[in-house]
């Protein structure tokens, strides 16, 4: 690959993201329940370097908002309306939701 | 033809009461001969504490999601007519309903049975939240019954319940065991539990 193909339109987003040399992705984070208590936000863009994970999204928070600390470990994630574990990679627009333990019914 | 899958899934906002005659009509049917019904309410003590009321609230497409997920897996172990879950956003006052299940079957030990699942994984995997409102403190809520599967979620793609992991061996007899006349009128007692 020459410097010239960066200019070449391609077909899917991995592609432009390899040749336009874009490196991050946007992705929106839900805090619900005790997570919206501790970081006073419902929701939060977050950029994330190309190919982070959602552990890696969920450090950048928690360095973010230290008070996060307090459900970091009984939390769930949530990627896109589904429990993820922490190794999944991130796509650009994703909805990252973070799940403090839940308690309906 | 596989017949048309009932599965009624609410959740509703605040200040909407449930109205239960409604889900139990939905659920009813000329061939299910039971109906199984499950109603969460706020109780006024927890631990000793007089609790004021409940307040509820909900990543509301994905808890949609989860309970039809858990419908499913309901459906892969028994054998259901029609399902029906709402659940309440918001305040729900002492004695309020929070949570309503109904479930309508040929046969009452597949509806109990699966009425029961279905309020026990919704307590294990779906994302609700009910934060606890004493008269000096509040606090949020934890289901001890996701404690328990916390580790589990997220393991299996995009599976809110442990589908089909989850499926018991259970004895799938009929609640009454045929009774067949025959032409001379013996009466032959066919039992077809398996």
């Amino acid at each position: 690959m020459d410097a010239t193909e960066r200019e070449t339109k391609s077909w899917n987003s991995d592609c432009i993201s390899i040749e336009n040399n874009i490196s991050s992705v946007q992705i929106k984070v839900l805090f619900f329940a005790r997570a919206q208590d501790l970081t006073g936000l419902s929701d939060l863009p977050l950029e994330a370097s190309y190919g982070s994970t959602t552990e890696d999204c969920l450090n950048k928070l928690v360095a973010k908002f230290p008070s996060l600390e307090e459900i970091h470990g009984c939390m769930v994630l949530a990627l896109n309306e589904e429990y993820a574990n922490y190794s999944i990679i991130v796509k650009d627009k994703d909805e990252l939701a973070i799940i403090p333990p839940i308690s309906g019914g | 033809m596989a017949d048309e899958e009932k599965n009624l899934v609410e959740i509703l906002e605040a200040n909407n009461l449930i109205d239960m005659a409604k889900y139990i009509t939905y659920v009813s049917a000329p061939q299910a001969g039971a109906i199984a019904t499950f109603a969460g309410t706020t109780r006024d003590t927890f631990e000793g504490k007089t609790v004021v009321e409940l307040r509820y609230e909900a990543y509301v497409p994905m808890a949609i999601r989860c309970i039809k997920s858990i419908c499913s897996s309901a459906r892969s172990a028994w054998n259901l007519h029609s399902i029906a879950v709402v659940h309440r956003l918001g305040t729900v006052p002492v004695g309020e309903t929070s949570v309503f299940i109904a479930v309508s079957a040929v046969h009452r030990a597949d509806a109990l049975d699966a009425c029961k699942f279905l309020i026990d994984e919704l307590k294990a995997s779906v994302p609700i939240w009910k934060k606890e409102v004493y008269s000096n403190g509040e606090v949020w809520k934890e289901n001890s019954e996701f404690k328990e599967r916390r580790l589990e979620l997220g393991k299996k793609d995009g599976v809110c319940s442990r589908g089909e992991v989850l499926v018991k061996t259970h004895d799938r007899k009929t609640c009454c065991g045929t009774k067949v006349k025959v032409d001379d009128e013996e009466i032959a007692d066919i039992s077809a539990g398996k």
